[in-house]
């Protein structure tokens, strides 16, 4: 009873702050309830005995993804009043398509799933989530952990080289001109008669 | 009452459309129109917990697959959200606003 009537809050909250994502006006709003709805989500997916996968899309989409949004939002100064009007031009488009995508998504559920009341399998109590997690992702996946490292790298690396910017007049070491340089570009040697000075 | 798999696909329908409805809706926002891709990821994430905690361990079949997969996923969903907000910055210093409509300079 208590899972029914948690599973129904998150659910509810979810979904409507995923409405809220789309429907404010003003996209710092907008941030915020993104992060309501993965935290809900990841409620959900406590409930559905995921826990290390919840604590995960915690961690990187509030901590991380939530965060750089944020700061984008707030970086760019736009007028978003304006990208906002024409907001009911598409709506009657998008709602079409939305009723249309919703039925077919659950039509599809509710036929291949008719008369199936199945629960979660119980987790193996020998082992919690994390470690079952472990033992699977670093024998059988672990080329692909690895390969997911590499495109986080690889996103990192792309993501500094797109905004990395030169400006001009900035003092900087250039280490080629540096050492390109030879005696006697840098000194000259006077034959000076003792008494008289360089006279400049 | 049970809880079962299908409450479950059905707030991840849920999410999906509602993902799809805002890329419609806010054809003017490129940051609203990421954050409705984040949404989608999300829900086809719940839908690959669900399976994978609803499914029986027969055989060979190994039901923490599917939770493995969502973690790939979500990599690449910050991957993608980390270049495509870089992608947006450098769009706005180039150009000084990032309306959507604007952006047909290739003509496609």
């Amino acid at each position: 009873m208590i899972t029914a009537i948690a599973f129904y809050l998150l659910a509810a909250v979810s979904v409507a702050s995923a409405f809220m994502v789309i429907a404010s006006r003003n996209p710092v709003h907008s941030v915020m309830f993104l992060i309501l709805t993965f935290f809900s989500a990841a409620g959900l997916f406590i409930l559905m005995g995921a826990e290390f996968l919840a604590l995960l899309l915690i961690m990187v989409y509030v901590g991380a993804v939530a965060v750089l949004f944020l700061f984008v939002v707030m970086m760019l100064e736009v007028d978003f009043v304006a990208l906002k009007q024409g907001f009911l031009q598409y709506i009657g488009l998008g709602a079409t398509v939305a009723v249309v995508l919703l039925t077919e998504l659950i039509l599809v559920g509710a036929a291949y799933f008719a008369g199936d009341g199945n629960t979660a399998t119980p987790p193996n109590p020998d082992e919690s989530n994390l470690e079952a997690f472990g033992h699977v992702l670093y024998t059988d996946y672990a080329f692909f952990f690895e390969a997911s490292g590499f495109i986080l790298l690889v996103a990192m690396i792309g993501a500094i080289v797109l905004t990395l910017r030169e400006r001009d007049g900035v003092r900087k070491q250039d280490i080629s001109k540096q050492i390109a340089r030879t005696r006697e570009d840098a000194v000259e040697m006077v034959d000076l008669k003792s008494g008289e000075g360089i006279g400049s | 009452m049970i809880i079962g798999l299908t409450h479950y696909l059905v707030v991840a329908a849920i999410l999906f459309t509602i993902g799809v409805f805002g890329i419609f809706v806010n054809r003017k926002n490129v940051i609203i129109i990421l954050m409705c891709v984040e949404l989608i990821l999300l829900a086809v994430n719940i839908n690959f917990v669900a399976f994978s905690t609803h499914m029986e361990a027969v055989g060979t079949n190994e039901p923490l697959a599917g939770q493995i997969f969502a973690l790939f996923v979500l990599t690449v969903a910050a991957a993608e959200a980390a270049v495509g907000l870089a992608i947006l910055v450098v769009y706005f210093r180039n150009r000084g606003n990032i309306a959507v409509e604007d952006i047909d300079m290739m003509k496609g």
